[in-house]
């Protein structure tokens, strides 16, 4: 297109040549520019590959913690569902009356299970567990109450609902006491959620210094190429043109930086996956730890080639405006 | 097809480099605009190429008006501007001929036809068995004439050159000169900047001479009576 002089024929305007080929070659440009780019790296292999052993770096640390949080996760919603409700009924509650408060709690829809322990059975058992076995014995009367085991169903049992069903169950006119062991698991979870806000902290803190050092670096490649931006814009190059080639620098680095991130996480949980093992181990449980899903690893690339390609558009936008021919 | 109405241009600091300037140059025209160093050509040429823009007045070509352009434009601008300065600005990391195919592909042309007009264009200034060469392997005329390719290797309808032969003997200068007559007898209005009196004389073309930032003459009356 030609401002000035409308009649003339210019480039791939002309020369009869259609839009359909005129698409083709913005297109052959783009991969020209493309393939270039990552020529342009090749040639300097040292310090290209110091700036992507950054971005993936930088990259594997939030991923790894991001799959310990999911791992710990999972783990634990194995947990959640354990959760029990004890209710130690009055002294003055006959068998008869604790019959129908479980009777009545079974038909709760909030209740998957209920389990009656009477006061004797419970000393039986506390007799054999303790170890106290005779002394107990010279007890004038059984001094526990009776039990009910009560098992939230699934949707009930998370921290908070638990709670609620425990307050509604105390109310009762036969509980005297209602015990919930949910609170080390609220603590799990506020742990967790601590350690999920410090991977997203560090995760953003990361990903701002890889746009950060991927736009010096871009910097640095423009200001070495000054010469050649000056005389493309002598001879009429637009501004994006002249992007391109450092816009598919930063796509390389990010690219590259994150197939090395990919590399680098299964390492580490390779490596990692033995002493998990042995800590599951203890608690008698199988635990394979879950790697980088298919979704993962592809938001994890596109991750650093977004951040490869803003660090380079920032540095483009600033820097190629102040090379002027003058 | 280049017009100056009431051009003045003064730098940050104060320098005035053109004061006033008016003048005209027809489509097809070639003419010689001269001047001691610091008059005011560079900046002259450097407002047609937007590569500065006017403190005062305004600057057309073809008619349009070169302060409405933005800064977006000014690359298409620059393509229908062929270039050709003393310090040649090619680049020394590419060969004759990737040198010369710059304006070409930066316009989007298939390989093929870059190919055809490269080597035509080399043609054009007598390289055509250098194109494979790089700058450094060619004299101080050849790479002029590398510089002469590019710029006119997509056909523009203007030629600017700022001390084409500047650094070259008379006979040199004189081939440049020649090659520069052949694009203007193919239809390009060409302006060379060039202190080089003793080469303007030589030629019978209008010229336009520059002092401290004025024209004091715009050659029209004498070209008129040479012509005449």
């Amino acid at each position: 297109m030609s401002i000035l002089f409308s009649q003339r024929k210019q480039a791939s305007g002309s020369r009869k040549v259609g839009l359909v080929q005129r698409v083709f070659m913005f297109f052959v440009s783009h991969v020209r520019q493309a393939v270039g780019s990552l020529g342009e790296l090749w040639r300097q292999p040292t310090a290209s590959l110091m700036t992507v052993a950054v971005l993936g770096l930088s990259i594997t640390l939030p991923g790894t913690l991001y799959i310990m949080v999911k791992n710990i996760e999972k783990m634990t919603t194995g947990w959640d569902q354990a959760a029990e409700i004890s209710l130690f009924l009055k002294d003055t509650t006959s068998a008869v009356a604790a019959q129908q408060l479980v009777a009545r709690l079974s038909a709760w829809p909030e209740i998957d299970s209920v389990v009656f322990i009477p006061a004797d059975d419970a000393l039986t058992e506390f007799k054999s567990l303790s170890g106290l076995g005779d002394a107990l014995a010279y007890l004038p009367d059984n001094p526990l109450p009776d039990v009910v085991l009560v098992s939230p169903s699934v949707e009930a049992s998370a921290p908070a609902p638990a709670r609620e069903l425990l307050n509604k169950l105390t109310s009762q006119r036969e509980v005297d006491v209602g015990k919930l062991d949910v609170e080390w698991l609220e603590r799990l979870y506020a742990v967790v959620n601590i350690a999920r806000d410090l991977v997203m902290l560090i995760g953003a803190l990361l990903f701002v210094s890889v746009v950060l050092i991927i736009g010096n670096t871009i910097r640095l490649n423009i200001l070495s190429k000054r010469d050649e931006i000056l005389v493309m814009k002598l001879v009429g190059a637009t501004d994006a043109f002249i992007h391109r080639p450092f816009l598919y620098t930063g796509f390389w680095y990010g690219f590259l930086g994150g197939m090395l991130a990919w590399v680098a996480i299964i390492l580490i949980l390779w490596w990692m996956d033995n002493s998990i093992q042995q800590f599951a181990n203890l608690y008698e449980k199988q635990f394979h730890i879950t790697g980088l899903t298919s979704t993962a690893l592809f938001v994890l690339l596109g991750l650093s080639i977004l951040l490869g390609v803003i660090g380079s558009a920032i540095s483009v936008q600033r820097h190629v405006r102040e090379i002027e021919p003058s | 097809m280049i017009s100056f109405e009431e051009v003045s241009k003064t730098y940050p600091g104060g320098q005035q480099a053109l004061v006033k300037v008016n003048f005209h140059i027809a489509p097809g025209e070639m003419a010689f605009l001269t001047g001691h160093s610091g008059a005011g050509k560079s900046t002259l040429l450097k407002l047609i190429s937007i590569m500065e823009r006017p403190s005062v007045g305004k600057v057309l070509i073809n008619g349009h008006d070169l302060n409405t352009i933005t800064r977006r434009q000014i690359a298409y601008i620059r393509r229908d501007i062929g270039m050709i300065f003393q310090s040649h600005q090619l680049l020394m990391d590419k060969t004759a001929f990737d040198n010369v195919a710059l304006p070409l592909v930066i316009e989007g042309y298939t390989h093929k036809e870059i190919n055809k007009r490269v080597m035509a264009a080399l043609e054009m200034v007598g390289l055509h068995d250098k194109a494979k060469y790089f700058p450094m392997m060619l004299s101080g005329g050849e790479q002029q004439r590398i510089g002469i390719a590019r710029a006119v290797v997509n056909k523009p309808p203007i030629l600017l050159a700022d001390e084409p032969t500047g650094n070259l003997d008379p006979k040199l200068s004189m081939e440049i000169i020649k090659l520069f007559e052949e694009f203007n007898r193919a239809g390009v209005s060409v302006l060379i900047a060039t202190h080089d009196l003793g080469l303007i004389a030589r030629m019978r073309y209008r010229t336009l001479t520059l002092r401290r930032g004025r024209m004091i003459t715009d050659g029209l009356t004498e070209s008129e009576g040479d012509m005449l």
